[in-house]
This record gives C-alpha cells, structure tokens and sequence, in this order.
C-alpha cells in the first residue's frame, strides 16, 4: 500500500510556486559576464520605487552594462524558459488526460511538425533577407502551421471515428506527423544550404529570448493556461473512460475538443518561438505524479510550476557550461531530466 | 423513487437492430432483472436508458421523457454500473466515490464541503473507510465492486442500472454485493434494473424478471412464471432443472447433455 499525501493541494501548489521563484531567481544570477551574482537582487530591489536610495537606500553598485545584461539578456531568457516549460508540461499532462495515454506528448497530433514545416518553408523562401523584415516571419508561419497541421490530424481522426475514440485520433496525429516530416524532408533535400539553419531550429533555442518573445505568446499561453486550470476536474472524471464519464453527465467529446484546442495553441506558440524542446512534455507531467500524487487537481496546476522550473534550471548549464557556445536546450533536458525520472521511478516503486 | 417507462424503445448499431420495440413499465421502488443468452440485448437497453446510445421511442422517468432532460440531470437521475468498470490503479477510493457527485458539480465548479460530507456519509454506512484511503489498484475485485456501487450511490440518483455487475467475483462476493443492493434499495427506495447472467442470483433478487432474446422481450414476469424449464430451454438452448426450495427460492441447476 502506498502511503498518502499528507499535504493539501494548496500546500503542494505553494510549495512548488516557492521552489519556481527560487529556481528562476538563481536563473537570474548566473550566467556569463554581468555583476557578482549577490549583486543581482540587491539591483532589482533598487529599482523597486521605495527600495532605492529614495527609500530604504539600496544599493547593489551594479553598472548600467551589467543590469543591461540582467534586463535585457537573463530575464527574458528566463522568463520565456518557464513559460515554455510550463506550456509544454501542461500540454503533455492535458494531453495524457483526454488521451488517456501516459506515452503521449503535446506534440502527437502534429504541433511540432507542422511548426517545423513552416520554419521551413519561411527559410527556404525567404531565406536571410527575412533579417531585414520589420518582424521575423519564421515564429508567426509556424504557429500557423503547428495549429493547421494540428486541425488537420482533428478533422481526420473524426472522419472516421467521429468523436467517440480518441485512438483514431491518435492514429490520424501518427499519419499526419509522418506526412508533414516527409515534405519537410523533400524540401530539405532540395535545399541543402539551409540544413544548418532548419536544424538548429528544430533543436530547440532560447539564446534569442527578448522581452519581444515574451510578449509574443503570452496571451495564447494564458488563454491556453486557463482554460486547461479550468478543466481539471474534468480530466479526472475522464480517467473512467469516456463512456462512465458520458454516464456522469460530463460531454466528453466536448471537453476533448476544448482540452486538445487549448493544449494546441499554448504547444504553437512556445513551439513558434524556441522550437522543439522534447522531453519537458512527456516527464514533466509524470514527476508531478511520482511526486504528488495522480489527480488532475494537483497534477495540472504543478505541472505549470514544476515545467517552469524543470526548464529554467535546464537552461542554466545550457548556457553557462560550454560558455560563449551554447549546449542545445532539448540535450540538456533529456540530460538532466532522464537520470531524474529513472531515480524517481525506482524510489518510488520500493516505497510502494 | 422513481418509476421508468419503455415506450417502444428501439436500439440499431449501424443496421443491425439490437432492441426491437421494447415496452415496459416498472414500478418505483422494485428490482427488475434482465436475463437472457450473450447478445440478446441486455447491456443495450441499459446503456440506452444511461443515455450511452441513441434510440427510438421514449424512456420516460417520473412522467417525463429522459430524452429532455439535461446531460447532468439525467446523470443526477440515473446511476450506471457498466459491465467492467475502469478504475485508475493511482486513483484513491475517495477520489473515486467523489466522481459520483459529478452530475451534481456545475461545469466550472469544484466539490464544496456538502459534496465531501456526503462521500464521507457514503464511505462510512458501507463499511469502507479502510478503502476509501487507499489505490484503486492494489484492492481486490470485492473491494472494487463495493466502492464502484458507493460511487453509483454518491450520486443520489433514484434508479440504480448494473450490467452484469458481479461477472468477475466469486460466488460469495457476488452474493455479498447483491445483498448490499438491496439493503440500499430499501433503505433508499431505490429503483433497481440490472443484466443477470446468474439466473438463480437473478430469481433471488429481482421482483420481475424480463427475459431477453434477440432483442426482444420473450418472457415478462413473476420469477416462477420466467424461469421454467422449458423456457430456458427454448431460448438458451440448455437443458436444466428448476428446482422450488422451500423458502420460494427458485433454483436452476445445469444438467449435462447425456447421462
């Protein structure tokens, strides 16, 4: 018998939002270049109205260079890490609820291929003259064809099962994935130059995070967020099935549809922005499990705090450890996160 | 209490009919079994007045239509106990009887103190307060099936549908869970229909029994008037024995093709 969780879901949602700020907060402090890393707090305080030397008299004697690269550089860099990280992990635990599937990830029904197809596209046609467009194409046609591509595997999947299994759908995300790789990989083929290019953006990158991106996906994020927060009662219903859950008075194909609309427009836009971070969605959701227990009502909210974090903290050896190169983000992910899970999953398994 | 009313109710799978013309009232209050050979149609009828499949004619509860009622108040009216219910290994027996107050849950709204007092009320008059803390998937079937009817009770819904809901126990457990529906069944007025594949567990507890048999009703009645030899006969195609033990217990035992 497993023991129970003694601690409330309030007690666990506040623990894990204390365990994000600390995590992001030494996000903030590290990094190549920039001031001594006790510096850095001291130089938000101060410019906190009140905190400053107007008020209580702060001073973190950090340089207009050096909050340059606190401002402009890590924060952007870290706040868009949390929020992709929070996206995906949520996408991944909504995903696994309407699927009921532990192996699914927010990329099934075909995110992440059509986003890659569409950076493609952009950087193929229109190559590096797109540097000199007053907005970058590359994030805005990848969104487009992560949600297109994601309509698409949808409109499929209920031709033939309506929306009564979601296993045609899963087939369907199967068939569309391949599709969409496939001529991704003709028109790679037939241009060469770019491999480069295209590949590094498949990899996954948050080094060009500006407060720009940031503003970008905010407001599909927090749609996406909110809604998904809103049906996690309804996931947990779903874990009997869709007919009992039918038989309870929950409309099931409705609440997939919702489920899989949010989770797809959240997964779009953090995919259109720092490409594929594998990983982060399928684990993530399952750590939050090991840790605090399987109902949605604790796995939902933690999997945003706990994605935040997990991300946030893989990005810091990403970007400090081969300094000024960059270790790709999706390595260091299933770098850190792989040894993780198989530690939780084995202690978890003996105190069973 | 709650009556239900068959109006013609007809049940197709594609083109295949499953359910031709049924009719049939019964009595709030009573237990109404359903016997009859695999495929005859059982587990449809109940899915249909579960509101699980669509159908022609009308199922009319109270005097009213079902058919007009709303997805959560139709649940509110009507507990479903499927012929094998999935219950998540990592799912708590609490969290598991708390999903039978979903009908009564607005769409954005959460379990509020009277929903968790009256799982707890639950939990405690059927003995499971043992249970209730632990996984779904280290109990056994026993276990499982009480908390699956304190789920169905959870939900106060006046008319209790079981589908076959013993098939995977043993012989004492059955009964056990049979007893427990009826115990609740008076002690709450209950309306029982239930799929029986028992059919001496189905003389024992049912107060009518409908035999089923390609869809449609072939014999309707008191116990003693359905469970004939001759009967069973013609429509499972076995031969048996039925014996009157002397309490009105009505036992139909197997006999074997040659002796």
């Amino acid at each position: 018998m497993r023991r129970e969780h003694r601690l409330s879901i309030t007690a666990k949602v506040s623990l894990s939002v204390l365990v994000l700020v600390v995590i992001a907060c030494t996000g903030t402090m590290t990094g190549p270049a920039g001031p001594e890393w006790w510096r850095v707090p001291l130089a938000l305080l101060e410019r906190i109205p009140g905190f400053g030397e107007s008020g209580l008299g702060i001073s973190s004697g950090v340089t207009e260079r050096e909050w340059s690269i606190i401002w402009d550089i890590r924060m952007p860099r870290v706040v868009l890490a949390g929020i992709v990280g929070a996206t995906l992990s949520l996408g991944g635990a909504s995903y696994q609820g309407v699927f009921r599937n532990p192996l699914v990830d927010p990329y099934l029904l075909g995110a992440a291929a059509g986003g890659g197809l569409g950076a493609t596209l952009v950087i193929t046609t229109v190559g590096s003259d797109r540097l000199e467009w007053p907005v970058d194409p590359v994030p805005l046609v990848a969104f487009v064809f992560a949600l297109g591509t994601v309509a698409l595997t949808y409109l499929v999947g209920a031709s033939f099962g309506g929306m009564r299994t979601s296993s045609t759908l899963v087939l369907a995300g199967v068939a569309m994935v391949s599709l969409t790789t496939a001529i991704q990989t003709f028109i790679l083929q037939r241009n060469s130059d770019v491999v480069r290019e295209v590949y590094n953006w498949i990899l996954g990158r948050l080094a060009t995070a500006s407060w720009g991106d940031v503003v970008l996906v905010l407001p599909y994020v927090a749609l996406s967020t909110t809604v998904l927060l809103f049906h996690r009662r309804h996931l947990d219903v779903l874990r009997v099935g869709d007919e009992e859950a039918a038989a309870l008075g929950i409309p099931v194909a409705r609440v997939r549809l919702t489920v899989v609309v949010a989770a797809t427009l959240g997964t779009a836009a953090v995919v259109a922005v720092s490409g594929l971070i594998g990983f982060v969605g399928l684990v993530v959701p399952h750590m939050v499990r090991l840790m605090a227990g399987s109902t949605y009502r604790v796995v939902i909210p933690l999997a945003v705090t706990v994605g935040g974090a997990f991300l946030i903290l893989a990005d810091i050896p990403g970007r400090t450890l081969s300094s000024p190169a960059e270790v790709p983000i999706g390595v260091v992910t299933a770098f850190i996160g792989a040894p993780f899970f198989i530690i939780l999953l084995r202690t978890r398994q003996v105190s069973r | 209490m709650s009556s239900v009313e068959f109006r013609h109710v007809a049940v197709k799978y594609g083109r295949r009919t499953v359910i031709h013309d049924f009719s049939m009232a019964v009595a709030s209050g009573s237990w109404v079994g359903l016997i009859g050979p695999n495929g005859a149609g059982k587990s449809s009828l109940l899915r249909a007045v579960a509101g699980l499949v669509k159908y022609s004619g009308d199922i009319v509860v109270d005097g009213s239509s079902l058919s007009l009622r709303s997805r959560s108040r139709r649940a509110s009216l009507v507990a479903y106990v499927p012929q094998e219910p999935i219950l998540p290994d990592e799912m708590t027996g609490r969290e598991y009887v708390m999903l039978g107050r979903t009908p009564h849950i607005g769409y954005f709204g959460h379990p509020t103190k009277s929903d968790r007092a009256m799982v707890d009320d639950v939990i405690g008059r059927l003995g499971l307060d043992d249970i209730a803390a632990r996984h779904l998937g280290v109990l056994s079937g026993g276990e499982r099936q009480r908390l699956v009817i304190a789920r169905a009770l959870a939900t106060e819904a006046p008319i209790l549908l079981l589908d076959e809901p013993t098939s995977a126990l043993d012989i004492g457990h059955q009964q056990q869970a049979f007893e427990l529906v009826e115990r609740l069944r008076r002690e709450h007025g209950l309306t029982v229909i239930s799929a029986m594949h028992d059919l001496t567990l189905a003389g024992m507890y049912s107060d009518r029994l409908a035999l089923l048999h390609e869809g449609t009703v072939v014999a309707d009645g008191s116990v003693e008037d359905v469970l004939s030899a001759e009967t069973l006969a013609e429509f499972y195609g076995v031969r048996v024995t039925v014996h009157r033990e002397d309490d009105g217990t009505v036992v139909v035992v197997p006999r074997r093709e040659q002796l």
